[in-house]
């Protein structure tokens, strides 16, 4: 075991990916020089070159759509984008072309592209730099949509990644960046199939997945002292969902609380929520209840943002409700 | 016709011989528009055929190329064969891409066509990254995008030119001007409606050439090309040019004159260069009867391929959303 951040980890595992794979190379602003926008690429332009740690300028179209020809035509890309925020400005060239060739062509190209995006709120960079755009990249068809909350999907889910004949984008929450965790050196790979019950318990499920992992994780310890044992699911891949998982929770504890830092309407959280409805109706002894943010833009102020954000407390009294109705 | 570049009798007959196949296949297209036989969006190259052809008659086999949604005459000079680009239009799962893409997304693996692409813009990144891995896995290898002018006014265009020359990547952007972006005039969409200065700005070297006149694309093509293959691109071509039907199969044309089409058609490629051949001895009569029924041949063999194909049962239809089954080895 060894006791290493989030970033150290996604660091090790694009060095790792370098060195296992002379046609990967990493791609994007600021990840030569400067080291990454949230230092993740620090040192690799001194290891690997300009070749392989490519600057590129601010192009964010472009720089994916080149991802997607160079996985195209036998390269095993690594985009990174700064922050989700700015993929926006790549989401014709995510969607309409990373998404839609194999299908389209009729299965006679795939895209082996990974593309590695910030996201998340929490740390007082308003409303351009803290949404969650995850869920609505699970929305498309032809996406594999990772969301590494621990050490070891950050450490392993790229080679996984890499080795997907899809494209697949990976989101890193800005907040575990410098969270740390420790890592089992026994442990080489991981899928990128399954979800994971992270914290067993028969009382409730908590459902959730990135910086809401250890806000349920924290609530579940709350709730322990409390006499509640919660089922703590790490959701790790949005699409394909693993609502098999979820639903074996729920056979088990008859309740459901989704967490999820993306906006309420239209989320992956309504989208699980749907799933259950339609999958395990019978299973529930109450409804399925969610914690998401507030649907605002993410505000700079900090009580303002954590207000927008899911909290502890918030977890914690949406279980208790769930469990211990008033009245 | 332009002596820049010397062409024997054969690659004459050649370009003739493949504009008129295009010509004469999206006529047949059209025909079977009209029975139903092909549905959705009908996007003709007429009148543009020599910019193809002429281009293309520079590339090698390993040699990519991407196009836009006006691409049935780009796959056919590319070597996509005509029965299953006929079962692709007619939405068979013969077609080369199992009747999924139709007329807007062709594509072939086997022979480096990456689309077929309806988003205006959308290939210039991809020809971007095509590029990129051809320079590290296929040394000498160039790549091709086409696009309309229309396109020039859209951010990918700006990224995409940048990129390249920053990179000094092996790769050719043609601009098919063919002066209205659906029914907005080039001058109207931009400020500097001379297309290939607008390289100069990203350090990229650009000609501009008539791309009516198929001797004159191949020899800038084939300048560029060369260009390329010894490691000095990027190059952009405006291929000044002009299509003689509507947007799509329909449209009220209210932003241009019946006088203009006219002109236009005045110094169509293909009767051109059948003119300048016949005049200057290049050709036979009988050459130009034969090479007219060997298409019609062709034709007549891609229609009949194509109307006996089956359509894909419906049990494929999320066959090849993700790719996890298939076994694909990208091979450099």
């Amino acid at each position: 075991m060894s006791r290493i951040t989030y970033r150290e980890a996604c660091r090790q595992a694009i060095r790792a990916a370098l060195l296992a794979d002379p046609r990967c190379f990493v791609m994007g602003e600021d990840v030569g020089r400067y080291g990454g926008c949230y230092a993740v690429t620090k040192g690799l332009l001194e290891e690997f070159g300009p070749q392989r740690i490519r600057d590129t300028p601010l192009a964010e179209n472009g720089i994916a759509g080149a991802g997607v020809g160079a996985a195209l035509a036998g390269l095993r890309p690594i985009v990174e984008i700064m922050t989700c925020n700015f993929s926006l400005l790549a989401l014709d060239q995510i969607m309409n072309n990373a998404a839609s060739l194999s299908h389209m062509s009729g299965g006679q190209f795939a895209v082996p592209l990974v593309i590695r995006m910030a996201t998340g709120g929490g740390r007082q960079l308003a409303a351009q730099h803290s949404h969650s755009l995850e869920g609505w990249y699970a929305h498309i068809p032809g996406l594999k949509v990772l969301v590494p909350a621990t050490v070891e999907d950050a450490r392993h889910m790229l080679a996984a990644a890499l080795a997907d004949p899809n494209p697949v984008l990976i989101f890193e929450h800005i907040v575990l960046y410098n969270a740390e965790g420790e890592l089992d050196d026994t442990v080489t790979a991981v899928d990128i199939a399954h979800a994971k019950v992270r914290r067993s318990g028969s009382d409730i499920s908590l459902v959730s997945y990135g910086n809401s992992l250890p806000k349920c994780l924290a609530a579940a310890e709350q709730l322990a002292g409390e006499g509640i044992q919660a089922d703590v699911i790490d959701l790790r891949v949005l699409r394909p969902l693993d609502g098999a998982t979820i639903i074996e929770s729920v056979r088990r504890t008859h309740r459901c609380l989704i967490v999820d830092e993306g906006w309420r309407s239209g989320s992956i959280s309504a989208e699980i929520a749907a799933r259950l409805a339609d999958e395990a109706l019978y299973e529930l002894d109450a409804p399925v209840r969610r914690v998401c943010s507030a649907e605002v833009p993410v505000p700079y102020a900090a009580q303002m943002e954590a207000a927008a954000l899911p909290q502890v407390a918030d977890i914690v009294a949406a279980a208790r409700a769930l469990l211990r109705p008033a009245g | 016709m332009s002596d820049k570049l010397h062409l024997d009798r054969a690659s004459l007959h050649q370009l003739y011989r493949q504009m008129l196949r295009i010509r004469n296949f999206e006529a047949r297209c059209v025909e079977l528009y009209q029975a139903q036989q092909i549905r959705g969006f009908l996007h003709l190259y007429d009148g543009q055929e020599a910019v193809a052809v002429g281009v293309t008659s520079a590339l090698r086999d390993g040699d990519a190329v991407l196009a836009t949604y006006r691409e049935h005459g780009h796959a056919l000079a590319k070597g996509v064969p005509m029965d299953t680009l006929m079962a692709e239009m007619l939405g068979k799962q013969q077609g080369c891409c199992r009747g999924r893409g139709g007329s807007m997304h062709i594509f072939d693996q086997p022979r480096r066509f990456y689309g077929g692409n309806a988003i205006v813009g959308g290939g210039l990144p991809l020809a971007v990254g095509i590029a990129m891995a051809d320079q590290q896995l296929r040394p000498g290898a160039v790549t091709v995008c086409f696009f309309g002018e229309g396109a020039v006014a859209e951010g990918a265009f700006h990224e995409s030119l940048n990129l390249a020359a920053l990179w000094r990547l092996p790769l050719l952007f043609v601009c098919e001007n063919n002066l209205y972006a659906m029914g907005v005039p080039l001058a109207e969409s931009d400020a500097q409606p001379e297309v290939y200065r607008k390289a100069e700005a990203y350090r990229v070297t650009a000609a501009q050439v008539d791309g009516m006149d198929p001797v004159q694309v191949a020899a800038a093509a084939s300048l560029a090309i060369a260009e390329l293959r010894a490691g000095h691109g990027p190059w952009l071509l405006e291929c000044r040019t002009y299509r003689y039907r509507a947007h799509s199969m329909f449209d009220t044309q209210a932003y241009r004159s019946k006088d203009e089409v006219e002109q236009w058609r005045q110094q169509d490629p293909i009767a051109r260069l059948q003119q300048w051949l016949l005049a200057n001895q290049q050709i036979s009569p009988e050459e130009v009867g034969r090479i007219d029924a060997d298409i019609r041949a062709e034709i007549d063999a891609a229609v009949a391929f194509a109307e006996a194909g089956t359509p894909e049962p419906l049990a494929e239809l999320t066959r090849f959303v993700l790719m996890d089954s298939v076994v694909q080895e990208q091979a450099p």
